[in-house]
């Protein structure tokens, strides 16, 4: 399947400390990027213990939660990200069924 | 209340209470909401729940130094300082001083997807945040059903709000949690109530008969006793406020200190006035001057400087001023110094109770002496009458209580003269009734006191005029043939003024009849004194005439004898 590799992608990761639901989190997602953005992502992990004030800047109620800043528009997807299908979707790598 | 339960429980410490400042809710509740604990707040859209919430956040960072979080799942930011601008609250100047922080939480369904396990960990995370970045010890959530529409998996909402507000109690804040009133079964639409097992408000916005109520109630407050009545609330622009207007006893105090109804002859009659603090009826049918001796008894107590509030459901204020204008009184001048105000609504324009509310917050705001409500029967177009009467009991404890006179008027109609429509007259201490009597073709005022309590009042019947200089109080005429008033009473004096003339018109002509007699007994002793006088003068004449003719008769005697040289004795010759 081919990526759009022109596009810059940046990803944010929203953890709160790590623990095992954000690790996990954290492996599905560098899983799919490899597998469908190679060399044309950035992944960013916040984290929230640290920095607190960040949960309100970014609107996040769930964690882990994952946001596209880019490719515009913003998404959000919430959980351990262990559906890929779904992450999917979410990102717009694939048309929702 | 903290007293009686220190007593009741001499080891335990009372729940300790957090003041809401909000008018009349730490009234009820006896200090404010459950300190430390969380307070849900469920009431239908437009209900007040965020005004609730907000005020006591504000009113937390403003009059007693606890600072507070306000987290909006709603409203943002902006839309909420502009909806509170209104009533005086600066919310980014609050901000600024760091006593609030909002925080809107906003989420877009369409914008999430959800994959796998989460938790909301992040909301905890910019709650807390929120809580330390001010030292806030209030909280604010509102409302926090609106996740249920954000957020897909409702197991895991659940379990996590459950949590929230377990971990509100234990960072010790007095939270406040609004939640939009649900189905028939429970509370709020998501049945948050189960989560929040503290203290329960339900707010309520009620149409009856066009006019609409908003009413709070306690449905829960664990630990602490409290007002399980409804209670009336307001929403203006000083903000929320309730009406704690059941909560009254029969213990206030009383004065024995009289004040004056304003016109003169009715205090002789009340032996010397109304007592201050009491309650007075004035009942009468249409146009017998209820209104005027209202007018009059405001008009007193502005001359006494003090202030009246005029309750007004009938007339407008300058309808009222021009008619007191047209005999003799004029109350523009005191509404001008602030000492009358007028607040007049037609009874219609809402429902009862919050006529109760309203009455509530004027007497606070404005803090009169003397209120005159007329009339009360108006209110009963409102509400029926076993409401109204509970309202005005309600109402004359409250004055009573802050020793404030109250004049009520009361439109009775003919033939149910002393009964009043809202049955109130028990509740009154004085009662004055006037009516009209129809006599000679033309209709005159009576005027009477019923009851007065605990003072010697007359009994007596009173005609009542109301002239261009006032009112005045006249006897009225009782005789056997009943009471004359108006022409009836003139015509009568009349009679008794012509019976009086008549009689001392005789009374003069027998005077004088007999000062006639008298003068002429008196000449008749003068003619015959002067008989008497003139038959003496007569006698003596002659007596001197007798006297003249012996005179002579003895010269005579001598003269003849010297003619006829009679001898005489020598010696007589010798003279």
């Amino acid at each position: 399947m081919p990526t759009e590799a022109k596009k810059e992608w940046e990803l944010r990761l929203y953890v709160a400390g790590m623990t095992p639901k954000c690790v996990e989190a954290f492996a599905n997602l560098k899983k799919i990027c490899e597998e469908h953005l190679k060399g044309c992502y950035s992944i960013e992990i916040i984290d929230l213990l640290e920095n607190p004030r960040l949960a309100q800047g970014d609107q996040i109620l769930a964690i882990p939660t994952l946001v596209r800043k880019l490719p515009e528009p913003v998404k959000k997807i919430i959980g351990d990200l262990s559906n890929t299908e779904r992450v999917l979707v979410g990102l717009d790598l694939r048309e929702k069924t | 209340m903290a007293r009686r339960k220190k007593e009741a429980e001499p080891k335990l410490t009372p729940l300790a209470k957090c003041p809401t400042g909000i008018q009349g809710l730490d009234e009820i509740t006896n200090g404010g909401l459950p300190r430390g604990r969380p307070t849900l707040v469920c009431g239908g859209a437009g209900c007040g729940k965020t005004l609730l919430s907000m005020e006591f956040i504000v009113r937390g960072a403003m009059e007693f130094d606890e600072p507070g979080v306000f987290m909006s799942f709603e409203e943002s930011a902006g839309e909420l300082a502009k909806n509170v601008a209104s009533l005086g609250f600066d919310l980014p100047d609050l901000i600024e001083k760091k006593k609030l922080a909002l925080d809107h939480v906003f989420i877009e369904r369409s914008q999430i997807e959800e994959t796998g396990e989460y938790d909301l960990e992040g909301l905890f995370i910019r709650l807390g945040y929120a809580i330390d970045s001010i030292g806030a010890k209030r909280v604010a959530l509102d409302t926090v059903e609106a996740l249920f529409a954000g957020l897909p998996n409702e197991m895991i909402l659940r379990s996590e709000l459950r949590r929230l507000f377990r971990w509100l109690k234990d960072k010790g804040v007095t939270a406040i949690i609004t939640g939009e009133r649900g189905g028939e079964s429970g509370l709020t639409r998501h049945g948050i109530e189960e989560y929040v097992s503290d203290a329960v408000i339900v707010l309520d916005h009620r149409v009856v008969g066009q006019t609409a109520t908003r009413r709070l109630r306690f449905i829960k407050y664990r630990g602490s006793l409290h007002g399980a009545d409804e209670y009336p609330f307001l929403i203006d622009e000083t903000g929320f406020s309730v009406l704690p207007v059941t909560s009254l006893g029969l213990d206030y105090p009383v004065s024995s200190e009289r004040v004056s109804s304003g016109i003169p002859r009715l205090d002789h009659m009340l032996d010397g006035g109304y007592y201050r603090g009491s309650s007075v009826l004035i009942s009468g049918t249409a146009g017998t001057g209820k209104s005027s001796l209202a007018a009059y008894f405001a008009d007193a107590a502005c001359r006494r400087g003090e202030r009246c509030l005029y309750l007004a459901y009938e007339e407008s204020q300058d309808q009222i001023i021009r008619n007191m204008r047209s005999i003799g009184l004029d109350l523009e001048p005191w509404v001008k110094q602030g000492l009358l105000k007028f607040h007049a609504v037609r009874p219609t324009f809402y429902g009862l109770e919050m006529h109760l509310a309203i009455i509530h917050k004027l007497t606070n705001e404005y803090q009169p002496r003397a209120v005159i409500m007329d009339p009360i029967t108006n209110l009963s177009i409102v509400a029926s009458a076993e409401e109204v009467k509970s309202v005005l009991m309600r109402l004359v404890d409250f004055f009573k209580n802050r020793q404030i006179s109250t004049l009520f008027t009361n439109l009775t109609h003919p033939g149910q003269i002393e009964e009043t429509a809202t049955g109130v007259s028990s509740l009154m201490d004085t009662w004055l009734l006037t009516l009209s009597v129809e006599s000679s073709g033309e209709r005159n005022r009576i005027f009477f006191i019923l009851k007065s309590r605990g003072m010697a009042h007359s009994n007596q019947l009173r005609e009542f005029l109301i002239s261009d200089n006032g009112i005045d109080l006249m006897d009225a005429y009782v005789g056997p043939g009943g009471v004359f008033t108006g022409s009836a009473r003139v015509q009568q004096e009349g009679r008794e003024k012509a019976a009086a003339a008549a009689a001392e018109v005789e009374l003069e002509r027998r005077r004088a009849a007999l000062e006639r007699k008298r003068q002429a007994a008196e000449a008749q002793i003068a003619v015959l004194q002067a008989e008497i006088a003139s038959e003496e003068a007569e006698l003596q004449a002659l007596m001197t005439q007798e006297a003249e003719k012996l005179k002579v008769s003895d010269r005579e005697r001598v003269e003849l004898a010297v003619m006829r040289k009679a001898d005489t004795p020598e010696t007589e010759k010798g003279d």
